[in-house]
């Protein structure tokens, strides 16, 4: 198991902060979650429910043709701590073949730095997230 | 200094209507003297999306508990939270938050241990505040200076341990839970991560209200006749003087604790706030599943 650099380098960064300021570069990664793309907007029956996760977050992974990952997920604006995890996992493993998504280790959310400053609930749902986007993947790189 | 009460009628059927504020009371009394606004919620971050301009946020996961022991902060600890925040002790506290003032009422329960007097609840917290339309700001306004004094916490009165929920089994418990948590399906709410109890169920003899019941779908407290029939008819707790609420972490038993204080009036309300996670996974206290209350099993 080994972290891609695009996960390396958000983990270092949330690291390199305080406490504070870690809690404000995910609000940061909460306004950027980027929008779902045209083609997937009225289409919620794609979408699978993080039900670790309290507040309503849904997700969706498409494999392309060349073995590209791309991650989906929507989570409401009341929810910004959701929303942040949602943000950083969409945008670090966007791009990634399905091998590298496979291989993020699964304690991901734990190596933010973040256990002090975010319930392990929250986290957890994190952890959910990336279970299920790898579960994804794998279902989708097979067929 | 002391902001006066808000004198809306409904508040006036409760036991102690000076623990309510509503929203367009507080709209009206931003910025006065002795004033000092707290927003708590449940999402850490959401206080930094917007808040009620002139608020002070209390996260309670990094500044209620202490950081090392499964407890609160002691005296020095809360003065010195109390003097980064800008409250005097004698400050008209006014606390609001997410999903029903859920963890408002945490902190408005940890307040009470340390004795602050005048400790307000905004009914109806964050959720009613936007559905009216009022302002948020992302603004952080200045604090001013000030001096709390270190107040040991006081443990004896609001606060109950696993020890103290031992004795007082053959008196009124409440289980503000789930139904599921509460027969014993399983020991987080639904759709909420395991925060780990080895077994589950509930304490003997404990009436099943989730703590939700207690309010309106626009997350302000229902009427009083409203939780007259909820708690003292059909949970059974009559003329009780004596009663214990738990939960899994003693946040959402916070929020009937503040009902059963401050709204019916009961005399001695404590929260145990050590509640499922300690309970289920300690070591031979009794147990009961399923959906009846059980009796105690005095072996």
């Amino acid at each position: 198991m080994s972290l891609p650099s695009s996960l390396a380098e958000i983990r270092d960064d949330f690291l390199s902060f305080e406490q504070k300021d870690r809690l404000q570069l995910l609000l940061e990664f909460s306004n950027e979650l980027p929008e779902l793309p045209e083609r997937y907007r009225d289409h919620p029956e794609l979408f699978e429910r993080v039900e670790e996760c309290q507040s309503p977050v849904f997700l969706f992974v498409d494999v392309s043709a060349e073995g590209r990952v791309g991650v989906h997920a929507t989570a409401p604006a009341e929810s910004p701590t959701t929303r942040g995890f949602a943000s950083i996992l969409a945008q670090g493993l966007s791009g990634l073949t399905s091998t590298a998504v496979l291989e993020v280790p699964d304690d991901f959310p734990m190596q933010l730095g973040l256990t002090a400053a975010v319930s392990p609930l929250r986290l957890r749902g994190m952890t959910g997230m990336l279970w299920r986007i790898k579960r994804q993947v794998a279902e989708k790189s097979v067929a | 200094m002391s902001v006066a009460f808000d004198p809306a009628e409904k508040f006036q059927s409760y036991a102690h209507p000076e623990r309510l504020v509503t929203t367009s009371w507080l709209e009206a009394h931003l910025g006065m003297p002795g004033l000092v606004v707290v927003e708590s919620d449940e999402d850490v971050l959401l206080y930094e999306v917007g808040h009620i301009p002139g608020a002070v946020k209390v996260d309670w996961h990094t500044e209620l508990n202490d950081p090392v022991v499964r407890d609160y902060v002691d005296g020095a600890g809360f003065a010195a939270l109390m003097n980064a925040k800008g409250i005097s002790r004698d400050s008209t506290v006014v606390i609001y938050g997410d999903k029903s003032n859920w963890w408002a009422a945490y902190a408005l329960w940890v307040f009470t241990l340390f004795g602050h007097s005048d400790v307000r609840l905004l009914d109806g917290g964050r959720d009613r505040w936007i559905s009216e339309g009022r302002t948020l700001t992302t603004e952080k306004a200045p604090v001013p200076r000030t001096d709390y004094p270190i107040v040991e916490r006081d443990d004896s009165v609001v606060r109950a341990f696993k020890e103290d929920v031992l004795a007082h089994l053959g008196k009124p418990l409440i289980d503000v839970r789930s139904p599921e948590e509460y027969t014993g399906e399983r020991t987080t709410a639904p759709a909420y991560p395991d925060e780990g109890a080895l077994r589950a169920g509930h304490i003997p003899t404990a009436a099943s209200v989730p703590w939700s019941r207690a309010a309106n779908d626009d997350g302000t407290f229902r009427k009083l006749d409203e939780l007259t029939a909820i708690y003292r008819d059909e949970a059974g707790l009559g003329d009780a003087d004596e009663v214990i609420a738990y939960c899994r972490i003693g946040e959402r038993s916070s929020h009937t604790w503040f009902v059963l204080k401050h709204l019916l009036g009961i005399p001695h309300v404590r929260n145990y706030d050590g509640s499922w996670t300690e309970w289920g996974s300690a070591v031979r206290v009794p147990i009961v599943t399923g959906a009846d209350p059980g009796a105690i099993d005095r072996r």
